[in-house]
């Protein structure tokens, strides 16, 4: 993984620096729409305004967070988000690795056709499956196709359940499990483990980096509420956009270093 | 396995042991099966038998293919709108996918070798990734805004005039012709600029994705081809070409086909970004689902609408295989 190109000592200062020169330049295209959020949601709203716009603020004003935070209701939406994602991954995960290990592992009737509907759900768009999945949820009874709709609209469920397995994290899973070597199946077998057991204490801890995938959309939701409301206030926008994207992000450079130690521990390359 | 030799015909036989390895196996996949099929599967073939009748809000008569023809060429109303929501999302896909994969290339190039500050840099290019489009487009529409927003100030830096980004409903080829006083005719003038925005903000936010990928590809060549070709004495710009890229091409292809598909489906970028406007220059067909079946109300027309995008998509990705899939190589 961390493998790289020997180093050539023909040239090294000139390509070095060409090569440092066009890193930069693009970290800083990308970078610069979170430096713009951060910096402008410090300002207060004239300055936020200005044409051409200041690259520091004359004035830090962080008060710009306090009331953004408290012109919606920001603690709910986070409390919901929290548990919605963590209801999903550990849900998704568990459905996902029970499947994809019984795919790529098990010999089993019937194998063929499911895998092929698995795989043929992930080329239909969301749109298409989107207008029964609304009638679904919705409270009516007689326009569910004969079928009892569900009745979930504005609950917790309606986030949770449908997305605890996806064909797509079954399929990634599948492909991950394809690449455990089997000296460690043969080694848990040998030992007398049977398949949950294998899939429990071995296959489990591997994956979890694979799957964690936070969902923050009640919170995205809020903001894209917030969006409106906040009209011109633009740096309060900024100011709500930066604690939305916050915890994201700290999360990520969290389970970034887990992941790449999970792949060290291991040896095997992601 | 152990040394006790079982002759190969004594041991217990595959085909007794079979059943019991299906009944634990289909115990194991119960759960996504019935996820997958109440919500994906059951909804999808809801979603056809809606496409074949008049249904807003309620079902109404039986209309056989009409739903299809309708967008197809049937109708003067709906078959327009279908052929620009086409060409738009195919410009989308078209201004996209090729920068998207061609940085993302060169920079994953540049982070494979030895080099300080990689980890950082490849923290950095992921981060647009893990942040949201809801967040993104708070900004973006920001940076792009025609007033006040950074990206005229940057403009205005090299002397060029201030532009309105993602308001701005004219062709790309008209507003360049136009700075050098040509006036171009209608067909020629090409997609908005607010297309091309959302185009540049979607590389943004997948830039860091795909360099993963790369990378992750790069580290599946072995280095003995490497190796090999410096005794031959290889120039580095020979090894990219002949031995990196071609070795590379499984991922390629791979970035490709999901990059493609991705922006094909895309509705989150379009819909926080530009929502089909100005003058639904950005509208894409995921749009014009959305908006057929949640705004006008017409499920049996949305349905059909969707089953055409799954078509397209799907007829894509078939030339795709058929046409780069024999080229790609494996090593």
């Amino acid at each position: 993984m961390e493998r790289g190109l020997p180093r050539f000592s023909a040239r090294p200062r000139i390509g070095t620096v060409a090569k440092h020169s066009v890193l930069i330049f693009v970290a800083v295209l990308v970078a610069y729409p979170f430096y713009f959020m951060i910096t402008s949601s410090l300002k207060d709203v004239l300055e936020a305004a200005r044409t051409p716009p200041t690259i520091f603020p004359t004035e830090l004003h962080p008060e710009n967070y306090a009331d953004a935070w408290n012109r919606a209701p920001w603690g709910r939406y986070f409390v919901n988000t929290v548990f919605v994602s963590v209801a999903v991954t550990v849900l998704e995960l568990i459905t996902a690795c029970l499947a994809a290990y019984a795919f790529a592992r098990m010999r089993f009737r019937g194998k063929g056709v499911l895998f092929t509907i698995f795989l043929a759900t992930l080329m239909i768009p969301a749109e298409a499956t989107l207008i029964p999945n609304y009638v679904l949820m919705s409270p009516s009874r007689n326009a569910c196709l004969g079928l009892p709709c569900l009745g979930w609209f504005d609950s917790y469920q309606v986030q949770i359940v449908p997305f605890i397995a996806s064909a797509f994290s079954i399929f990634l899973m599948r492909q991950f499990f394809l690449s455990i070597p089997t000296e460690l199946s043969d080694a848990a077998r040998i030992d007398g483990a049977g398949h949950l057991r294998f899939l429990w204490s071995i296959v489990l801890p591997l994956s979890i980096p694979a799957l964690s995938r936070p969902d923050f959309r009640p919170v995205q939701v809020g903001l894209s509420g917030f969006r409106q409301e906040a009209g011109s206030s633009y740096h309060l926008l900024m100011a709500a956009s930066t604690f939305v994207v916050a915890p994201i992000v700290v999360l990520f450079l969290v389970a970034q270093r887990y992941l790449v130690q999970g792949i060290a521990r291991t040896g095997i390359r992601g | 396995m152990a040394a006790e030799v079982i002759p190969a015909n004594v041991r217990a036989s595959p085909r007794r042991r079979l059943p019991i390895e299906t009944l634990q196996a289909w115990l194991f996949l119960l759960p996504a099966v019935v996820i997958i099929g109440i919500f994906k599967v059951l909804p999808a073939i809801a979603a056809f038998y809606m496409s074949l009748f008049k249904w807003d809000v309620i079902q109404g008569a039986f209309r056989g293919l009409g739903n299809y023809t309708d967008w197809l060429y049937d109708s003067p109303l709906r078959s327009p709108d279908f052929w620009r929501a086409l060409s738009t999302t195919f410009a989308y896909v078209i201004f996209t996918v090729p920068l998207e994969m061609a940085v993302a290339l060169i920079l994953a190039y540049l982070l494979f070798q030895k080099m300080r500050a990689r980890g950082l840099y490849r923290t950095l290019y992921y981060l647009p990734y893990v942040t949201s489009f809801v967040a993104a487009a708070a900004v973006f529409v920001w940076v792009f805004n025609p007033q006040y927003g950074p990206a005229n100030a940057v403009l205005g830096l090299f002397g060029i005039g201030a532009q309105k980004w993602l308001e701005e409903p004219s062709g790309i080829f008209e507003l360049a012709a136009s700075a050098f006083g040509v006036t171009l005719p209608a067909w020629l003038a090409g997609p908005s600029l607010a297309l091309l925005v959302l185009s540049l903000v979607t590389v943004w936010h997948y830039l860091g994705y795909q360099i993963v990928i790369f990378l992750a590809g790069l580290s599946n060549i072995s280095q003995e081809f490497y190796e090999a070709a410096r005794l031959d004495g290889a120039s580095e710009r020979q090894i990219f070409t002949k031995i990196t890229l071609p070795l590379l091409s499984p991922t390629t292809f791979f970035v490709f086909t999901v990059a493609s598909i991705g922006v094909l489906r895309s509705f989150d970028s379009v819909y926080v970004l530009t929502n089909g406007g100005p003058l639904d220059t950005t509208r894409t067909v995921t749009l014009l689902v959305f908006r057929t079946a949640f705004q006008q109300a017409q499920f049996g027309l949305g349905s059909a609408l969707a089953f055409i995008l799954t078509l397209v998509i799907l007829l894509f990705t078939l030339v795709q295989f058929r046409v780069l899939g024999r080229r790609v190589q494996y090593g």
